[in-house]
Formats: structure tokens, sequence, C-alpha cells
């Protein structure tokens, strides 16, 4: 069971602001559908966890210096930029 | 209107310029909603280009749409989410390489589920597309607006992309040919991510001639995709009529419970229809199968909530009047440019991925996907297909659904287990249900393309698709 | 916030001296691979520090929608040099993770790194602090760097931020060793020991503005611990554990406990503040990264270990014994890889104690009193230098000379001492002035006779200066004593 402290915390970690209503509404759908994940506790496996379907390994690339995106390109889409730079908010 | 048709069009004197033309004035008085943005400018230019200078490629002068995830130079590319809106990649994804390299004229974006999440294309911020057989219901989803648009006679060909059934779903609900590839066989680079490990880009057509066609241009190995493989082989040179080497297999568990029954006969006469041809069909088992939603979402949930942390504002998309604090500000831009089923999802997979869950939850999902993959690669041992309905029902109503996400979430019952085992999969057109198509799903072996397209090729020539 | 300047006054009226045997201190150590041509997982060039900001980036490094890593095969090799070095164990398979937190320098919202299966673990190196001591290394894995976040003004007050790209996605390897440093000084040896490491491996340059950046978890015995972050300087990092020893030991002293918490190091005041902001428990949701695959190295560690250099360790006993050189000389001259190989070449040419002294002595202590590197001298000029001093062309004094004027003005040895008339003069001449001196100065010689040995001094000045200060010193005394 999760509570609404849970949903809460879980907006925080995923900076996403909830609004009460939001909060009381995903509360009660996460716990719904995470009663249908508990599925997979009814499983138990030695399987290997799937990381690439294939098993596939060691794709690598050369150590080669290719041409960069020019800074027009690169801060075309910034809704604020300054200097060259992209402009964020403040840290503190 | 085909591949075929469109170059009988310029063949028999129109200019490709009024051949794409037509097609816009048709999109703009269409009642579809199927695109999101179009790209008339580049488009027409093209075409004027290929007027006057002749068509090059295997798809000289045909008109493509591209499902609005795939990232195209100089177009905008919002993957249906207020978050992205106004958002113009400066480079284009490999599919998009290869078709433009191919002589492809893209027309515009399509409409979609909000970065791909749903199976109704209703969650798009750019409202809901409407299916071309009954325009009170839902085009499937979330490459609803591809399959639309195709369905609809906008474009003889679109991309669209299948993370748990994103292209086989549509094609089912609008009566069109959609292919999941077999994972790896595409590359993936410039695909903006949902789910990484689920997803393909895969074509949609009105028949698996031009489905072929189109994967054929787009398949293949590319280095910049770390999980893309060098697989592929000529496919429309394998649609023989000949099906008599085929050994259909039949899992019961992909019948049954919960799908409707005229789908359920439509599908089965569809295994008839291949056994005159002289397949073999056996029915067999997929032991893992009701595993697998569980599994899917929690895999493509938890992957979600870490590929959609980018969308922060600072480099691109929604960013509100005045910052705050980095937290907050944010937290605001998430809150107010993701719809509420991205939110949820994201919120899911966060929590799954979250300290002392994740083995619980993401872990325990590699691992039953380990046992799935093994499921369909013993059945496909002795088989060399696999046939389901691809959804369980047909198309619904728009709103029908929306407000009950499990219940949606059940409808990819048939779907999910493909993209699980990475194995490749077709949904071609099997019926009727009143005027709503029916969709057979015809599962292959691993980059087995050829024979699931040959297969459906067949079903569709003599069904007279 | 207000900045803690109480805490710098304690720390100007007190030393902490032997008292630091309580203070328990472990690092991680992020170095960028900085050698390589490209970053970590896409092509864009690793020199960037020319560049205009966002000048270095691409759709990956940018985290654009829809693009994907691929890693660049050298920078795997490059880590299992490292982790050789290090003395770890190299890991059979490794895989990159997903390291899921929110910051403005971070393009993704995750940074790619490593979790469970990092490239190695379990190594150790020495240091010499008071004697040898060992210090064990915990772990060492690769990580891409973020970008670079421009603060206007300092960090806490700053009312906005720029974020320049450029470095984003550059390969970084994180060193964590396990506390075993004892002092702030163990931790500089520690980076200096390591720095020394990597520049033998030719994986890294430490010159580089941003190379290297650590993380420096500190307590006392008994206490709650302190992360001090992002400390991005050699000295900084000796500065900053002073300050936060200081700080902790004068809370405990008034009886007030250590807060477990996030330190941030403000290189320009030299203190270390709380930055308090609501990032509390850590939670980075770490998972496999779905768009690259495991890689199984455990079939190259072999080659790669075949092929490392000399490290430090090894050069330097091997330099004692070959060339029966001092051992301090040649911890000196091996504390440089650049250093030790000037060496080894000026000593093939002359004697090795003679070219052991004038280099680690001498000329390492007029390169750094200009604060320049040993590429700005050549060893020929030193093997030119040392010939003549050997074959009595120039005085001790006049070698230095040569050396200064070739790291001020340029030029070469000989037309050197030619320009400056610092070739020794012959003893014949020396002995003429000798004899000038004594016919010149019947004073100073009854004084030398009475006994008052100033006189020799004297006689020996005016000599020099009859000889414009070329006669060698020891020439003279022998000559005039001689004489006398
Ligand atoms: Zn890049």
């Amino acid at each position: 069971m999760i509570t609404k402290k849970d949903v809460e915390h879980i907006g925080w970690l995923a900076r996403i602001e909830l609004t009460e209503e939001e909060k009381e509404k995903f509360t009660k759908q996460l716990n719904s559908i995470l009663d249908y994940f508990e599925k997979l506790d009814e499983i138990e496996t030695d399987a290997a966890p799937m990381h690439h379907v294939f098993g596939l390994t060691n794709v690598f690339r050369d150590d080669v210096a290719k041409k960069s995106m020019s800074q027009e390109d690169a801060l075309q889409n910034a809704p604020k930029k300054e200097k060259g730079c992209f402009k964020g908010p403040r840290i503190v | 209107m085909n591949v075929d048709g469109i170059r009988e069009m310029v063949k028999s004197g129109k200019s490709v310029e009024e051949v794409i033309q037509s097609l816009f004035d048709k999109i703009e008085r269409s009642k579809l909603n199927a695109f999101i943005t179009l790209a008339k400018e580049q488009a027409l230019e093209e075409a004027r280009r290929v007027d006057k200078h002749g068509a090059k490629g295997m798809l000289g002068a045909i008109p493509i749409a591209i499902k609005d995830c795939i990232s195209t130079r100089g177009i905008q590319t919002t993957c249906g989410s207020k978050i992205l809106e106004g958002y113009v990649p400066p480079y284009d994804a490999h599919v998009i390489e290869r078709l433009k390299a191919d002589g492809a004229i893209i027309i515009g974006k399509t409409n979609m589920d909000e970065f791909a999440m749903g199976s109704s294309t209703e969650t798009s911020y750019f409202g809901p597309t409407r299916n071309p057989c009954d325009l009170s219901r839902v085009p499937g989803g979330s490459s609803g607006g591809s399959a639309a648009a195709v369905a609809g006679g906008e474009v003889p060909i679109a991309l669209g992309s299948d993370t748990g059934g994103s292209v086989r779903c549509p094609a089912s609900f609008c009566g069109v040919v959609g292919l999941k590839p077999t994972y790896g066989l595409v590359s993936r680079y410039g695909l903006i991510a949902y789910a990484n490990s689920l997803e393909q880009i895969g074509p949609f057509a009105r028949n698996v001639k031009d489905v072929a066609l189109l994967l054929d241009v787009i398949a293949g190995y590319d280095p910049r995709d770390s999980t893309s493989m060098d697989k592929k082989c000529e496919y429309t040179k394998e649609l023989r009529d000949d099906v008599s080497d085929v050994k259909i297999g039949v899992p019961k568990e992909f019948f049954g419970e919960g799908i409707d029954e005229d789908v359920e006969k439509a599908v089965w006469s569809g295994i008839k229809v291949l056994e005159d041809l002289g397949a073999s069909y056996t029915e067999i088992s997929l032991p893992h199968t009701k595993y697998s939603l569980a599994a899917y979402y929690i895999i493509a949930m938890s992957e979600a909530s870490s590929n959609l942390a980018r969308f922060d504002g600072l480099r691109y998309g929604l960013r509100l009047g005045k910052d705050k604090d980095w937290h907050t500000t944010f937290s605001e831009i998430r809150a107010n440019g993701f719809g509420e089923e991205v939110k949820r999802r994201i919120l899911l997979g966060t929590y799954a991925l979250s300290a002392g869950y994740y083995g619980r939850y993401y872990l325990k999902a590699l691992k039953v996907r380990t046992l799935i993959k093994r499921d369909f690669e013993v059945a496909l041992k002795d088989t060399s297909v696999l046939i389901t309905p691809t959804m369980p029902f047909p198309a619904f109503k728009i709103g029908e659904k929306i407000g009950d996400p499990l219940a949606l979430y059940l409808a990819d019952v048939n779907t999910v287990p493909i993209n699980l085992a990475g194995v490749p999969s077709i949904s071609v057109p099997c019926g009727f249900v009143g005027k709503l198509p029916i969709g057979m799903q015809i599962i292959g072996r691993h980059f087995d393309e050829a024979t699931i397209l040959r297969t459906a090729h067949a079903f569709e020539r003599n069904t007279g698709g | 916030m207000k900045p803690q300047s109480y805490e710098l006054h304690m720390l100007l009226s007190e030393t902490p001296g032997d008292e630091m045997k309580d203070v328990i201190i472990g690092l991680e150590v992020h170095v960028q691979l900085n050698k390589l041509r490209s970053k970590l997982f896409c092509s864009c060039s690793t020199q960037y520090h020319d560049s205009e900001p966002n000048m270095c980036t691409c759709p990956v490094c940018l985290g654009l929608p829809g693009a994907l890593p691929v890693i660049n095969e050298k920078a795997v090799d490059s880590a299992i040099k490292v982790a050789l070095a290090l003395n770890c164990n190299i890991e059979e398979q490794i895989m990159f993770y997903r390291k899921n937190y929110y910051y403005p320098d971070l393009v993704k919202g995750f940074q790619i790194s490593q979790y469970d299966y990092p490239i190695a673990m379990d190594g150790k190196i020495s240091i010499e602090a008071d004697g040898e001591r060992e210090i064990r290394i915990k772990r060492v894995h690769m990580e891409e760097d973020p970008g670079r976040l421009i603060h206007v003004g300092t960090i806490d007050r700053s009312r906005y931020s720029l974020i320049d790209y450029n470095r984003s996605g550059v390969a970084l390897l994180e060193v964590v060793t396990e506390p075993d440093l004892r002092t702030p000084k163990e931790a500089r040896l520690f980076l200096n020991k390591l720095r020394n490491i990597l520049e033998y491996l030719d994986v890294f340059d430490g010159s580089l503005e941003g190379s290297l950046r650590v993380d420096a978890n500190i307590s006392l015995a008994g206490g709650a611990r302190a992360e001090i972050k992002n400390i991005s300087s050699y000295k900084g990092v000796e500065k900053a554990l002073l300050f936060e020893t200081v700080r902790q030991k004068n809370l405990v002293r008034r009886g007030i406990r250590v807060a477990q918490e996030t330190r941030h190091y403000d290189e320009v005041r030299g203190i270390t503040i709380s930055l308090r902001t609501k990032e509390e428990e850590k939670d980075y949701r770490y998972f496999p990264e779905p768009d690259l695959v495991p890689l199984r190295i455990g079939d190259r560690v072999d080659d790669i270990k075949r092929a490392l250099p000399e490290l430090p360790d090894a050069k330097r006993q091997r330099l004692v014994k070959q060339y029966d050189i001092s051992d301090h000389h040649a911890k000196v001259l091996t504390s440089e890889l650049k250093l030790a190989n000037f060496f080894e070449r000026v000593a093939t040419k002359v004697d090795a104690n003679l070219s052991a002294t004038w280099i680690a002595d001498v000329l390492k202590g007029e390169l750094n009193y200009r604060g320049i590197g040993i590429d700005a001298f050549s060893p020929e000029h030193m093997i030119q230098i040392l010939q003549m001093l050997k074959n009595d062309k120039i005085t001790e004094k006049g070698a230095v000379q040569v050396i200064r004027t070739i790291l001020d003005e340029g030029g070469a040895p000989p037309e050197i001492v030619k320009r400056k008339g610092l070739l020794k003069i012959e003893e014949s001449i020396i002995t003429r002035a000798v004899a000038e001196v004594i016919k010149e100065n019947p004073a100073a010689v009854k004084d030398y006779h009475d006994g008052k040995n100033e006189a020799l001094h004297f006689l020996m000045g005016q000599v020099m200066k009859k000889t414009h200060g070329r006669a060698d010193p020891s020439m003279v005394s022998k000559l005039l004593k001689e004489k006398l």
C-alpha cells in the first residue's frame, strides 16, 4: 500500500509538482496498478535478468573526434540563453 | 492509395508537386487530426526538385508521414506533448536519413499518445486522432496518427514506433498493415525514447508489399545505436506466394478470456485461409504469458521515468515565465508540461526504481522477460510463425476507456509479450466487426521478418486485401 | 546564507598539530581521461578548453531527445590501465548504469555511470607521508562528466546560472579510496601520487583546468561525516580539509554535534559552507543503461597489462640501481615522467650523479621558481652545460647563469657562454693576475703574513676583479696561497 505521503515523495524525486487533487487520485490509481504488478511475486526464478535481447556485448566506438554542432544549433531550442550559454535558474 | 498508386499518378502525367499538393488539400480538409505538424513548404520544394531533376532511390517521390517521436531536422518534433511544443531537432534520426537518401518526401509529423504512452492516441496534447472507419472511435495507439493517415488515404506509407504494440494496435484498429521489427533491426537513433529496451520503429502501409518496401529502406545496422544489429535482408524479394513450408503455432494463451468472440472467429478463419494455401498449424503454449503485462509495464515505466527526466526546460522545450530556485522551476515546468498519463507512468516508474523496490520490480521484470523470451524461442523452434489476434477487441469509442488506466493497459495483452521477447510481428487486416476492422498478428522468429511478411502477403492476396 | 567568516578566523588562530591523529578522510577523485581524443559516449572533441561555450556538443552530449550513447573503446582500455596501475582486481564483465538525479549541469536528468559491475575494485597505492603508507582503493569506475555551471557571483548568492556543456560527456574516472587517509597533507600526497601514476600511463593531463575534482569525506573519530563536494584543485583539497578539520574540532570543543551533511568548498573564500538545500536523502534509482550493452573485458586485460609502462615506484628503484644516484634524487626525478625521461637522456651522455644533482636540485628549482615545466628546457642544452662544467670550461656559477639565461632569454649554451663571457680562464692568466695583485697590495700581503685571514679574502677579491669573475675561486685561492 502506498500512501499519499509516498506519492508526494515520488513526485519530489521525479520533480513533478502535484496538486492536492492529483495526489489523491494518483494514490488510488497507483495502488491498483501496483496490486496488479504483484502478479510477479507469484513467480520464483533464477533466470538471468535480460540486459539485451540477444545478449549482445562489447559494442564499441573508435576514439576519433568528429565535428561538433555549431553553437547556434546547440542553443537553437534554448528558451533562455546568455553569452553563448544556456541560462538556468539559481541553484539555492 | 498505395505506393503503386502514387507511381501511376506520376506516370500518367501528374507532377509530383500536384500529387503532394493534393494530399495536403485532403489533410487540410480532414477531420481525422492525424497530423501535428505539416512540412508543407519543405515537401513541396522537394517535389518541385524531383519534377525538375527526376526521382531516385527505392522510394523516389513517394510521400511519407512520420510519427512525431522521430527526430526530423528542421521540423517540429513534439512527441504529442506540451513540454516539447516548438522543439525543432537540429538533427535527423537514422531512419529519416535513410528515407531521404532513398528519395521519400516527408509531408508531416503524425499525432500520437503523449510520449507514446497509450493505446488510443487520446493522451496527445494536440487532441485525439479519429478513426477513419468511424470518427467517433479511437484509431488505436500510440501511433494512431500514422495509422489513421494511411487508412484515411492522406498518405500511402508512414512510420510509427512500437514499444508494446503501438504500431500493431492502430494498424489493427484502422485496418492497415503495420510491422514491429525484431529488436535491433532498425536503428533507434533519433527516436525519442519511451522504453529503450522494448521499442522499435516500424512501417505502416495499405498492403504488405509496401510495408516490406519501407522496411527495406529503414532496416540495417547503425553504429550510433549500440543495440542495433547487422541482420537485414531484402524483404520485397521474399514476398513469394508459397506458404506450404510455413508451420503456424497458435498460442492458446492469446485466445479465450477477454478476447472478443468476433475477433477470435476472424483470426481463426484467417488461419484456415493459410491452411488452405498449404500451411500447417498446431496449438502451442507460451506458459509465462500471464506475467507479460506486469513485466512490460514495470520495465516500460521504469525506463520512461528516467528517459523523461531530461525535460527540464533548460536546453529545449517548455519554460515557464519566471524562474525560481531550480528544484521549484523544474518541478513546475514538468507539472505543467506533462499530461496525466505521462505523470502517472513517471511516478510509477520512479517508485519501481526507488531504494528498496528495484529488486522486487525492475530486476524481477528483467528476469521474467528472460522466461518469456525463452517461451517464444521454444515455441518457434518447431513452428515458423505464431498467429494471434492483434487486439482483443475492435476500436472503442473516444473517451470510453480513458478514465480507467489499468483497464486500458490490459488491452495490450496480446502485443506486449512480443516486445518483451524481441521477436518481429506484423498485424494484417483479417475481417470486420460491422465496419470496424480486425487485425491478425503474425509473429516470427528473431530477424525472420521475411517469413512473416511472406505469410502476411500470401494471406492478403488470397483474401482480396 | 552568509559566509561563516568567524570560522575562518578560528582557522587562522590555531594550527592543527599532531592532534590530527583522530581524523578520518576518504576521497572520491574524479579525473578526466583528457588524453582521449573524443568524449566517452560521442565523437565530440575533448579539446574544448580554448573554445567558446557550447561549441563542442552534439545531440548525444547535449542530451537531445533521441540521441544514443556509444562507448569509446580507448576510454575502457585507459580505465583498465589505471585500474591495473592501482593494483585493482579487474572485473570480468562490466556494465553501465543510470544514476538518476537532477541538476542543471546534467543534460539527461541522469548520469551514465557504473554501479554494480564497475571496472575494478580492491586496489592500493603507497604514499610517502611519515614513512611509507598504503592507501586502499575501494573501487574504480567510469562515468560521464556533467557540464560546467557558471554561477554569477557565488553559488549561494547567484540569481541565475549559466551553463556550458562543452565538458558534458568527457570520460571521467572515479577513484574511491577507503577512509585510510589521516591528515589533509596525506590527502594531498595521495592526489600527487595518483596524478603521477595517471600521467605515467599517458591517460591524463593534470595541468588542464577542471581535469580533477574531488569529493572528500571527513570525520573525527566517532563523529558524523561531512562530505565536501567538488573541490577542483590539488591545493584546494588540503585547504578544504584543513578548514573542515578545524571546524569540526571547534564544534566538538563547544559541545556541538557535527552534522552529517554535504558541504560546498568555496575556493575564493577558502571555507566550506553548508548548502542546506532540500536535497535530503539520496535515491539515485540506479538501473542498467538500456542503450548500452555489457562489456566483457576479461580477455583484454592481459594485453593491456603487458603493455603497461614502467610506473613511478619501479622507475625510482631502477634509477637508483642503474645510475647509482641517491634515492632522494630518484624520487624528485620520477615525480614527473618528463623529468625522469629528461634525466635519462642526459645521464647517458654525462656523469649520472652530476646529471641527477643538476637536474633534480638546480634545474628543477629554477623551473619551479618560474612556474614552468621541463618542456621549456632541452636535454641537449643540459648535456652541453654539464659537459662544459665537467671539462672545466665553465664554473658552477657560470653553469647556473647559463640555465637562467636559457629560461629567461632563450639561446644555446655555447653562444651564451661566449656572449656573457663565462668561459673559465686559463691558469697562466690567473697566475699573472695573482703576481700583479701581490705586487700592488703590499699592506694586505703583510696583514696576511701577520695572520689576518680577511686579507686573503681581500686579495682573492682583487684577483677576481682583474679576471672579471671568470676565474675559478678555488684555483685563485690555491695559487694565492702558493705565491704568498
Ligand atoms: Zn557530443
